[in-house]
């Protein structure tokens, strides 16, 4: 693990980038990430995320500003800019069951090619998908994600780059943690190794690229 | 007996299918409101899908934490004994036969009990979130929603609406009456006070099987 100032480690993901970011309706996402993101202009890129939080909340921000093409997200349905972007065609929605999306995340840091799930059997959600019978019961296989980033956001990073994350906002931040190339990591807290300890380690150091230094 | 609000008598209703010890998942809107009548002496765990097991009230004024919310991103309490836990691990919950129960709202369903809740083609596509998963693994689906939308009957033949979820909900509780669906067929089970067979038939599109008797809700 390195420690990089937030213009730095923001430097690191180009336009055009596929990107993983942790929080729930803006929950534990990294918001001085996406802050600087919006900065430094980014455009293009692909975002996989739970939702798109509010406009002005997380990833609200990625949409207003216009630096998206498209998104991954179980939910979209409280932020108007992403509802008004996709109907005018500027950004590319694609909607997964939630459940869905963080198996596939999962299966993709896992080392899995995807996941059998019962959701989405017979709606509109198979199109274009393989049905696959498990003892007489049906399923979809649903493929693996990956992504070129992930920005992680902690509660508690140590000197090492272990993790530790608190009440709801974890949601996805540990998972997506295994399925990205880059791992940055943004925390609330940096505290001295041995302050998380080895049972409550969450996410192991060794997948940890970047902490963004406070 | 004094008129309750339409909300009200859904979620008081569905409070009583609610048993001790219980994991239940409540959807947004009316289903949240089931919570404020759990029956005394019960304990229910309640699950937020965005990771949280054991969800409480809204904390008193000036007592939240921003990190501790709802699904709907509102800030809530965790009760004694309350647990927190990554996505995967919810969904694990909702999918692997953990989950007792979900309430969740809905746009109409079938006379077969399929439920169709998330979107109108054209008109709202907010995504599914998390209503296909827990459609497709809760044991027990309790829709509660209002038996018409500006007149029109909710309770349909066929969905019009692409729908959540090929498994049959096992309950309807509307305003207007219990619909149960006992070998695949929508059957009225009760009715609202002072509703009568007679109006839940006119309001409902879909061909009702009605037992002999058709006992009131007990409120």
């Amino acid at each position: 693990m390195k420690t990089l100032s937030l213009k730095e480690a923001v430097g690191l993901i180009p336009d055009g980038a596929s990107v993983m970011i942790g929080g729930f309706m803006g929950v534990g996402t990294p918001e001085r990430l996406v802050d600087e993101l919006v900065r430094q202009g980014r455009r293009n890129l692909t975002v996989i995320a739970n939702d798109n939080a509010l406009p002005g909340i997380g990833i609200g921000k990625l949409v207003a500003a216009g630096a998206m093409k498209k998104t991954i997200a179980s939910h979209i349905g409280l932020n108007p800019d992403t509802q008004k972007k996709m109907l005018s065609g500027e950004l590319d929605v694609e909607l997964v069951p939630q459940g869905t999306l963080i198996e596939r995340i999962r299966a993709g840091g896992f080392g899995l090619g995807g996941v059998l799930t019962p959701t989405g059997v017979g709606t509109v959600v198979e199109k274009g998908k393989q049905r696959i019978e498990v003892e007489g019961k049906p399923y979809l296989l649903e493929t693996a994600l990956r992504a070129d980033f992930a920005l992680v956001q902690a509660f508690l990073a140590d000197y090492v780059g272990n993790l530790y994350y608190a009440l709801t906002a974890r949601n996805f931040n540990p998972v997506i943690a295994m399925a990205a190339d880059t791992v940055i990591v943004e925390a609330e807290h940096i505290v001295p190794t041995g302050v998380i300890t080895p049972d409550h380690v969450v996410t192991p150091a060794p997948v940890v690229d970047y902490v963004v230094s406070q | 007996m004094s008129v309750m609000d339409p909300q009200t008598v859904i979620a008081r209703r569905i409070a009583q299918e609610l048993r001790d010890g219980m994991l239940v998942n409540l959807g947004i809107g009316i289903p949240t409101l089931v919570a404020n009548f759990v029956p005394p002496g019960i304990r229910v765990f309640f699950q937020s899908e965005n990771g949280l097991i054991g969800t409480g009230a809204p904390p008193a004024e000036g007592m939240h934490h921003r990190l501790l919310t709802d699904a709907g991103g509102k800030p809530v309490t965790a009760l004694p004994g309350a647990s927190t836990f990554d996505s995967a691990m919810s969904f694990g919950l909702i999918r692997g036969g953990h989950l007792d129960m979900t309430v969740l709202g809905g746009l109409q369903v079938d006379i077969a009990g399929r439920l169709a809740n998330w979107m109108i083609p054209g008109k709202m596509v907010p995504g599914m979130g998390g209503a296909m998963d827990l459609v497709s693994g809760a044991k027990r689906v309790i829709v509660a929603m209002q038996h018409t939308a500006k007149g029109k009957p909710k309770i349909v033949t066929q969905c019009s609406l692409p729908l959540t979820a090929v498994r049959p909900v096992d309950l309807v509780v509307t305003e207007l009456a219990v619909i149960s669906f006992p070998g695949g067929r929508a059957t009225l089970a009760e009715t609202a006070p002072g509703v009568s067979v007679e109006q839940v038939v006119a309001a409902t599109e879909a061909k009702l099987a009605i037992p002999g008797e058709v006992p009131q809700m007990q409120l």
